[in-house]
């Protein structure tokens, strides 16, 4: 199979939707003939023009409450916040205009709109530039949050949430943009809610999103020569969460690890955590696990972040004290 | 302007009067639960603008909205039933007063919070211009609303893409409790046309000729394509912020303040002119309120025997299913 970048998935999801459907069009900055703050990839401006592809000033709110009230009436818009950070200044159109409106009208309107944003992190870009808010997403009723850690995924997820007619918040990260990886030439879509198991293993189920999943499947090849054997298992989509994989694996492994790159408390690791105390408790032959940043902002300098946001020696002697080997 | 034209308008502003009058009554025996903000004082800026819009144009509102609802279309058994928290009500009594919505007749809700519709109204125009369909946007805030950054980034990007988007500002001298002169050294927000390179304008808010004429023109601009328009409608809002303040508004105006408005109703104005103009008469004028009281009445009654909805219906609705 082919294989290409990330960022060139998440390109080739949007442009097959722009081709299908004249009601797909995006919004955000430098996202015209500069080609996106990260992917130097004008093609869609260069196929569709400056009218469905609408570079915008600075106006991060603009951007998403102009995306949702072409949502509402007629349109289909991939809107780009350039960090995730940066979804903060949008916070009341996210949170209490594209979140609540559906169901606050009584469910009669659709809100088909996808907000793409990136996660940063692991290079240098310090407190604002680097944070992985995908919890104070998930903790909003009436969004949809997508974290693909693949190319094949982050096509296969973007165009499902393109075709959605309910807001996504799909979470990219910076970091697997240059990625490669099989994607098919053949069209596909990647359901919502289901989880994938990327590696089985007997001794301890561990949980991880986008970056982190790489992460741990490097400390899992380590583990295998320790004679650890560790299943790894990524949601993809933490609303709506695939529960069902992730006890069924607690269930054969007993023991559960979340990672993430979100700093610990109240990490989405929390809820995973949660879920399986309340619902598989007797599977559990030890306590969960958490491992998420420490809860301090992201410092700027190489080793000050490297420490702070769990790297793979972290994650290794996380499971081997788990473990107790 | 003919006779007909004018007396929708008087019609259109009783009808929100009554309304508004019908729903202090109610919030105050506790048949409507929640906040609840009356346009009365202000009814001419709605019925005057909207009388310029096709069903399918869009509105956006704010929490005082129920006047922009009425003058766009609303029925008042559909807003009553959702005030009482009815399964009936324009949004099955998840709603209430301040997220009221119809998308069928344009109006693309109201918001609880201030600013909140700006950039929503913003792009339903920006659909209307890629859709090309003919409609415009009206996008209905307060004075409170032009300090908020959503109103510098909704009119610099509907001016920069010339949007049919027509801004209304119901600058009713308080937000809340902070006058316009506490807010901006300037006082007029119209003013602010200029800093985006756009037309608009200030009228008498509670003369509804000024207003029908002067959203006239912004409307007809908007739907040929010559972009967005800021009109200011000077007016003033009689109740408290909600209906429950009471006597908390003198802390931040006189009653006196509140007594020379009233003197300027823009209900009692435009009556004066129609009959002085021999366009309706008393009688005829008498009529038409007996017959919107019979309507609201008719309409508290369907909310009142309309069914409440079930506690578990709360789960429903969240998202489309797919």
């Amino acid at each position: 199979m082919r294989e290409i970048s990330y960022a060139d998935a998440v390109v080739e999801a949007i442009e097959e939707e722009m081709d299908k459907n004249e009601e797909v069009f995006v919004i955000g900055e430098d996202i015209g003939r500069y080609g996106g703050a990260y992917f130097a990839n004008p093609k869609l401006w260069n196929k569709f023009g400056d009218e469905r592809v609408r570079d915008t000033p600075i106006s991060e709110s603009a951007i998403v409450g102009f995306a949702l009230g072409a949502a509402i009436t007629g349109m289909r818009p991939v809107a780009e916040i350039m960090f995730c950070d940066i979804m903060t200044v949008a916070m009341d159109q996210i949170v209490n205009q594209v979140a609540k409106m559906r169901y606050m009208f009584g469910g009669n309107v659709k809100v088909p709109l996808v907000i793409r944003t990136p996660i940063g992190g692991f290079h240098n870009s310090a407190a604002q530039h680097s944070q992985s808010l995908e919890s104070w997403f998930a903790h909003v009723p009436g969004l949809k949050v997508v974290m693909p850690s693949s190319p094949y995924a982050a096509k296969g997820l973007l165009k499902t949430a393109i075709r959605s007619n309910n807001p996504v918040i799909f979470f990219e990260h910076i970091q697997l943009y240059r990625q490669k990886g099989p994607v098919p030439e053949e069209e596909y879509y990647i359901p919502f809610g289901e989880a994938n198991i990327l590696r089985e293993g007997k001794d301890l189920t561990v949980v991880a999103s986008a970056v982190m999943v790489h992460r741990v499947m490097n400390v899992a090849n380590k583990l295998e020569k320790k004679g650890i054997q560790i299943e790894v298992i990524d949601p993809q989509t933490l609303c709506p969460f695939d529960k069902e994989t992730i006890l069924s694996s607690v269930k054969k492994t007993g023991r559960l690890l979340v990672v993430h790159q979100a700093c610990k408390t109240c990490g989405f690791g929390a809820e995973i955590a949660a879920i399986v105390a309340e619902e598989g408790f007797d599977y559990l032959i030890d306590s969960i696990q958490r491992l998420g940043a420490y809860d301090i902002p992201v410092p700027f300098a190489s080793n000050l972040e490297d420490y702070t946001i769990p790297n793979e020696q972290r994650i290794f002697s996380a499971i081997t004290e788990f473990l107790g080997k | 302007m003919d006779s007909k034209k004018l007396i929708e308008l008087l019609e259109t502003m009783l009808r929100i009067r009554h309304f508004e009058e019908e729903v202090g009554d109610l919030a105050a025996r506790r048949k409507i639960l929640g906040s609840v903000h009356l346009y009365i004082g202000e009814e001419a800026v709605a019925a005057g603008v909207c009388a310029n819009l096709r069903q399918n144009d869009f509105i956006t509102s704010t929490h005082r909205g129920h006047g922009h609802c009425i003058a766009k279309g609303g029925e008042f058994r559909f807003m009553m039933a959702e005030l009482f928290g009815k399964t009936t009500g324009y949004c099955q009594g998840k709603g209430g007063s301040q997220h009221i919505a119809n998308f069928d007749l344009g109006i693309l809700g109201a918001n609880g919070i201030v600013g909140g519709g700006m950039p929503i109204a913003s792009g339903a125009g920006l659909s209307i211009k890629m859709r090309d369909t003919n409609q415009v946007a009206v996008c209905f805030f307060g004075d409170g609303c032009c300090n908020n950054g959503v109103f510098h980034e909704s009119l610099n990007l509907a001016s920069v893409w010339n949007l049919p988007v027509v801004y209304v500002c119901e600058n009713n001298q308080y937000a809340l409790s902070v006058p316009v002169k506490q807010s901006s050294l300037i006082q007029d927000y119209y003013l602010r046309k200029d800093a985006y390179g756009i037309r608009g304008c200030k009228v008498d808010g509670n003369d509804v000729i000024a207003v029908y004429e002067a959203s006239k023109e912004a409307v007809e601009r908007a739907r040929k394509g010559e972009g967005p328009s800021l009109i200011e409608c000077k007016t003033y809002r009689w109740r408290g912020h909600y209906e429950g303040e009471f006597d908390r508004h003198y802390t931040y105006r006189t009653k006196k303040e509140i007594e020379e408005w009233i003197e300027k109703c823009p209900i009692a104005q435009f009556k004066g002119y129609l009959i002085e103009n021999n366009i309706i008469t008393q009688e005829k004028i008498d009529q038409l309120e007996k017959e919107i009281q019979r309507e609201l009445l008719e309409a508290v009654a369907f909310a009142e025997d309309s069914p409440a909805p079930k506690p578990e219906d709360a789960l429903a609705g969240l998202f489309e299913n797919e």
